[in-house]
């Protein structure tokens, strides 16, 4: 599933990220790497952005953003 | 001169230590390769002066961001003779990618693992002598918001500075495509001398944010927060305003004046009416700018600012723009000029754009002081808050309508990927520095253009000498009288044209230069308004002023901030086009109606 489509609270696997180049850097500089942990803290109301942790960092990204990353549970 | 160059991600806390190696003596400047400015300042170290350098955080040395290009392009034309490496000691394993990718610049660096205390209240530990010599370089713990480490930084600088750079390969760019290997390296190093405790002690920041970014209270605690704030800029500085525009009221009356009472008349109305008062226009607005960054200060330190991001996004992306671009929108209702300023922050130069060419739109409290005395005069005390009311309506329409216009040649060039840094509270020391920085930056960046435009706005209004002032005969009258064709289908009599005129320097000399115009002033002037004009032609001039340039302060500020002159005058003339359209629409559909 997509990273959008987890719930707050639940945690899962990074398993792809399929974006454009500029993106795929500034997401692998935040810590986002394929195997890594992540967990969702919070979406924000009216399909605002989501709120992640990976390791130590806390990242915003919008949604549309989160669609194209892929986790499993 | 030897040259040291801060770098490394963003919110690492840079600034922080180049406030505490610089201290306040630092300068904005030009350097070759780049066309931002960039902040540095001279400091004595050992027996020799060094220049520091502040470079833009960035993640990613081949990134694609405009900070990014900016290192590059900085490091390529100007390479340092030493390197301090700042990065976050509490997220040390998504930050020695950038390292590695620096070591390959063979460059002459020191790494400084900052945030040591809060790396410490989390529980990690870092073994810098091991990592020192896995890596090949001096590391050492630092925490430049308190100072713990500090010493031994200078020590270890002083010292690596006596070793020249070996220079940057040209080659170096290939070099860094390599990222499996740094991978490798980096897990390695991590496993080695990084433990980080399995689970992060439940901390005060995730429960603050429980609160903060609840799905239902948060946005009211956001709007309780801005309201707040925007009250207490306004509470401390518009009395300090009024107070500089006393004293230079003074000044003027007891020592300047009588200083050139021996001039001719019209040098005499130069000096004193048109330098004077712009460098007293520049003076009044120091207290607004030193107090909205003094909180400005308090909610990006804070983290605040992200939170913000956070809350107002799903709302603001529809425009175009971000949640940060939504509080300096607000902060505008106060005063356009630090707004300006703060959009800063955003590191995307079209959001940042975006936002410059919306801000304007903010009903300031100096348009606020002209709606309240026309309002008064043309309308009766029950329809004069709706009046009011009602043009708070027009600025944010005005708003959403040029930013919904003009997103698309706006395109945010840097992807909404925050960072949402734990809370934070800063030093009284850090608040005095940023306001200090600021206000430096706006006297040195905008004093002279705002100087010439007053000075020009009283030629306008002062020449030919036979004239009255601010009279018919004057060039602003006779440009009156040959803009009359455009402002007679909006209502706009030759006289209001001429209080216009004025109303480019500032807002708050609208009034008087009406009291100018027509011989008189307080309730004479109400009188003489209310009998020259019908509600509808105050409600389209009111229209006009609301929603064309706030004031040359504000010219100046986007001039310098957008570093775009071409960027000015779009701004100018959209807002004249449309300040004339909105009035022109709602005049004409008035009269239509039979008013
Ligand atoms: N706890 C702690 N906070 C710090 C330290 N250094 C900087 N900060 C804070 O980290 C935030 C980012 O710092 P700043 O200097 O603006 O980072 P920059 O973006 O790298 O220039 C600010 O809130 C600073 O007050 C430190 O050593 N310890």
């Amino acid at each position: 599933m997509t990273l959008s489509s987890m719930k707050p609270g639940e945690s899962a696997t990074i398993i792809s990220i399929q974006t454009d180049e500029a993106l795929h850097q500034r997401l692998l500089a935040m810590g986002f790497r394929v195997g890594k942990h992540i967990e969702l803290i919070r979406k924000a109301r009216f399909s605002g952005p989501l709120q992640v942790r990976i390791g130590t960092t806390d990242i915003l990204l919008r949604r549309v953003e989160a669609e194209k990353i892929t986790v499993q549970t | 001169m030897k040259r040291i160059a801060l770098l490394g991600m963003p919110n690492t806390g840079k600034s922080t230590l180049f406030n505490r190696l610089t201290g306040a003596t630092s300068r904005v400047g030009n350097w070759p390769g780049i066309t931002v400015e960039l902040l540095s300042g001279k400091i004595l170290l050992g027996n020799e002066m060094v220049e520091i350098i502040d470079l833009p955080g960035i993640y990613d040395m081949h990134g694609f961001s405009e900070d990014e290009q900016v290192v590059r392009h900085f490091l390529h034309d100007n390479v340092p003779d030493l390197a301090l490496i700042v990065l976050n000691a509490t997220q040390i394993e998504r930050q020695l990618s950038l390292l590695l990718q620096l070591k390959q610049f063979n460059l002459n660096m020191i790494v400084l693992l900052n945030m040591a205390d809060e790396a410490r209240k989390l529980g990690i530990t870092i073994d810098t002598e091991k990592m020192s010599a896995a890596l090949g370089m001096p590391i050492f713990l630092l925490s430049a918001k308190y100072g713990n480490g500090y010493p031994e930084t200078l020590l270890a600088t002083t010292k690596a500075l006596r070793y020249s750079t070996p220079g940057m390969p040209e080659t170096v760019r290939s070099q860094l495509e390599q990222d499996e290997y740094i991978e490798r390296e980096m897990a390695l190093i991590l496993k080695q001398t990084v433990q980080i405790p399995a689970r992060l002690p439940d901390n005060l920041t995730s429960r603050l944010d429980q609160l903060m970014l609840h799905p239902w209270l948060g946005l009211p605690i956001f709007f309780g927060i801005m309201y707040l704030l925007f009250q207490a800029i306004f509470l401390f500085g518009q009395p300090l305003q009024g107070g500089v525009n006393e004293l230079f009221g003074w000044l003027r009356e007891i020592a300047i004046a009588p200083a050139l009472g021996s001039l001719p008349d019209l040098l005499q109305g130069l000096l004193l009416d048109g330098v004077y008062n712009g460098i007293a226009t520049v003076a009044s607005f120091l207290p607004l700018i030193v107090f909205f960054f003094l909180f400005m200060a308090i909610v990006e330190d804070t983290g605040y600012l992200s939170r913000a991001a956070f809350l107002m996004d799903a709302l603001m992306a529809k425009m175009g723009l971000d949640g940060r671009s939504f509080v300096m929108l607000l902060m505008g209702f106060g005063c356009n000029v630090p707004a300006l300023m703060g959009t800063r922050v955003m590191r995307s130069r079209p959001l940042r754009l975006l936002s410059m060419l919306v801000i304007p739109f903010s009903l300031c409290s100096a348009r606020l002081q002209v709606f309240v005395f026309i309002s008064a005069a043309l309308f009766s005390p029950k329809a004069a808050p709706l009046v009011l009311f009602s043009l708070y309506l027009f600025s944010f329409a005005s708003a959403i309508l040029t930013a919904l216009l003009f997103k698309r040649y706006y395109p945010n060039s840097e992807p909404f990927v925050l960072e949402l840094p734990p809370y934070r509270f800063p030093t009284l020391r850090q608040m005095l520095m940023r306001g200090w920085h600021e206000v430096y930056q706006f006297v040195h960046r905008a004093s002279k253009f705002i100087v010439a435009g007053v000075v020009l706005v009283w030629l306008l209004t002062n020449l030919p000498p036979s004239a009255a002032p601010a009279g018919a005969d004057t060039w602003a009258g006779i440009l009156g009288a040959w803009l009359h064709p455009l402002f007679a289908p909006i209502g706009i009599t030759p006289d209001l044209t001429i209080a216009l005129i004025f109303g480019f320097v500032a807002k708050e000399i609208v009034i008087g230069s009406l009291a100018v115009i027509y011989g008189m002033s307080g309730q004479a002037l109400s009188g003489a308004l209310a009998l020259q004009l019908d509600w509808v032609q105050a409600y389209s001039f009111m229209l006009f002023t609301l929603i064309y340039t706030p004031c040359l302060t504000t010219i100046a500020t986007m001039r310098k901030e957008s570093n775009s002159i071409g960027f000015m005058w779009f701004s100018i003339a959209w807002s004249l086009a449309l300040a004339w359209l909105s009035s022109l629409l709602f005049y004409q559909s008035a009269r239509a109606l039979g008013y």
